[in-house]
């Protein structure tokens, strides 16, 4: 079978594409509103076709560290859950990004704090971009706006994260997750066989079949002076994907005199502002980050510092905000707008924040 | 071409669903499609709405808060919806359990008796199928060729057999459209 046209949700689309792309193993536990990648996992039974792993786990501290031993062993492996459960993971990223290992999580973010609410929200942009978890770790942050993208990015995921030896997080939200638009999917891609894995995952603990040397996977260096070279080597990785992987699009900004900057669903949504604006002739295009984390810095300053005015619109009380702000060195007036706790934002009620901030 | 349509109604009514074969049967016709479902605490015994959009173009928002057509199958929806169609747009409903009908006198609007039919018919099932006929009636936005493959694409085979008798309530549905208020 080759490419097909389907019609899915987010969640689908994120638990179809680990399918096809070659996934070894999800481990996950149900939690609204992404609840459906789990379940459509379970509906697809790949570990009888592709042999691909799907375990619902005790809890989410569970699903995190079966995820960090299979990412040890050199697998592709992956986990899904929303902003409360997702807080429960975040000491297992740091230990995975401690060890240098490639892992994917998904994080279909709801309205917080605490248990807060089960409508969709962009609240979790700090704790994503800026370490959720102890030490000096990132998270390569992929913000998917369409359900083509949430597919897209678990292969991107899964390449980003074996190329850094990092783990990688999609922050999508509830919009994202439950809408339904058409998706190209892609034929089906083998899994690694575990020679591959032996040939180009020397780090991986595969059992030493070939080499007899031990493969010691741990995120714990007591001697100051070498954990501080790890350190420097994990930095060193960080400086290479701000240069490399930072990735954005640019809707209608050439002629633009405002522009909007968001992501993930924020950015659909002003999508439709921007229209309605420009047919009332104001100049406004659209920034949409498309990695969080590296943020786009140079695009942002570059394009934005040619504007009078930007607006940046996030589904929280400000926080991507921040990093608008440092790209344009605080030369351009950057203003908020955003709603939160699981209330969407309308294009409408947008393009009036625009307008207050032109007045 | 874009057409922004929200359905609202009560939960069981089958608005998720009609708006699922609505969207398919949009793909068959090679538009871009959208369907966005209220979730969560909304559809517990209470109401239930999706915005579907079929356009030529890419679509922006799959959220939005004005409506080319208004599909409405409950007081509560008409209460919170009914502002939201856009001056000119259409406004589609069901006068069951309606108490308070539509006012608005820059829109189309068109009643459909669909649950009355439904029952009197026994197709109680049918009932979302006889409204989506009604607004494919003003609105031929999707060819019955079109419509049929979207069924096929959203039921289950085993349900393909039923596929005839929801394209008869799609007909009953444009035979009972009656117009309330036009322009």
């Amino acid at each position: 079978m080759a490419k097909q046209l389907v019609l899915m949700k987010g969640n689908q689309a994120i638990a179809e594409a680990a399918i096809r792309c070659g996934c070894d193993g999800y481990f996950g536990y149900p939690i609204t509103p992404q609840s459906e990648v789990l379940e459509h996992l379970m509906a697809e039974r790949p570990y009888l076709t592709t042999g691909m792993v799907v375990l619902q786990a005790e809890s989410e501290l569970a699903s995190i560290n079966m995820v960090y031993a299979g990412a040890a062993a050199g697998k592709r492996v992956m986990t899904s859950s929303s902003s409360p459960g997702f807080s429960l993971m975040q000491e297992g990223l740091s230990y995975i990004a401690g060890a240098e290992l490639p892992a994917l999580c998904v994080n279909v973010v709801r309205g917080g704090p605490g248990l807060g609410t089960i409508q969709p929200s962009q609240s979790d942009y700090f704790q994503t971009t800026k370490g959720g978890g102890h030490g000096d770790y990132r998270l390569i942050t992929l913000a998917p706006a369409s359900v083509q993208e949430m597919y897209d990015f678990v292969e991107l995921g899964f390449d980003l994260a074996f190329k850094y030896r990092n783990p990688v997080a999609i922050l999508s939200d509830g919009v994202i997750g439950q809408v339904m638009e058409k998706v190209m999917v892609d034929d089906y891609k083998p899994r690694w066989t575990n020679e591959y894995i032996e040939q180009n995952c020397p780090w991986a603990a595969t059992g030493h079949r070939s080499t007899g040397k031990h493969r010691i996977v741990t995120s714990l260096e007591l001697e100051a002076l070498k954990q501080e070279a790890i350190n420097d080597r994990i930095q060193a990785k960080y400086r290479k994907c701000e240069e490399e992987d930072a990735r954005y699009e640019a809707i209608q900004c050439d002629d633009a005199e405002y522009i909007f900057v968001a992501y993930g669903s924020a950015a659909r949504i002003c999508m439709k502002s921007v229209e309605l604006a420009r047919a009332e002739g104001i100049k406004v295009g659209l920034i949409r980050p498309i990695t969080l984390w590296p943020f786009p810095t140079k695009a942002v300053a570059e394009i934005g510092g040619r504007m009078k005015k930007i607006l940046s619109v996030e589904m929280n009380a400000g926080q991507m905000i921040e990093d608008v702000k440092l790209a344009v060195g605080c030369k351009i007036p950057v203003e908020h707008y955003g709603r939160y706790g699981g209330v969407i934002p309308t294009p409408v009620e947008i393009l009036d924040a625009l307008k207050k901030m032109i007045k | 071409m874009t057409e922004e349509i929200i359905i609202a109604g009560f939960g069981g009514q089958g608005v998720l669903s009609m708006g699922k074969i609505l969207a398919y049967a949009g793909i068959m016709q090679d538009k871009e499609v959208s369907w966005l479902p209220s979730y969560g605490p909304e559809m517990r015994g209470g109401t239930s709405n999706v915005t579907v959009i079929l356009s030529d173009e890419r679509i922006c928002s799959p959220y939005l808060n004005q409506f080319d057509t208004a599909i409405i199958l409950n007081q509560q929806s008409m209460d919170k919806f009914e502002a939201a169609v856009k001056p000119g747009g259409l406004l589609i409903y069901d006068p069951n359990g309606i108490s308070h009908h539509p006012t608005r006198k820059d829109i189309n609007i068109y009643q459909v008796a669909a649950t009355d039919k439904a029952s009197e018919l026994g197709i109680a099932k049918l009932f979302n199928m006889i409204v989506l006929g009604g607004f494919l009636k003003v609105k031929p936005l999707v060819t019955p060729e079109m419509l049929h493959k979207g069924l096929e694409k959203s039921l289950p085979e085993r349900h393909h057999h039923l596929i005839p008798k929801n394209e008869e309530a799609v007909e009953i549905g444009k035979g009972l459209l009656k117009p309330y208020h036009t322009i």
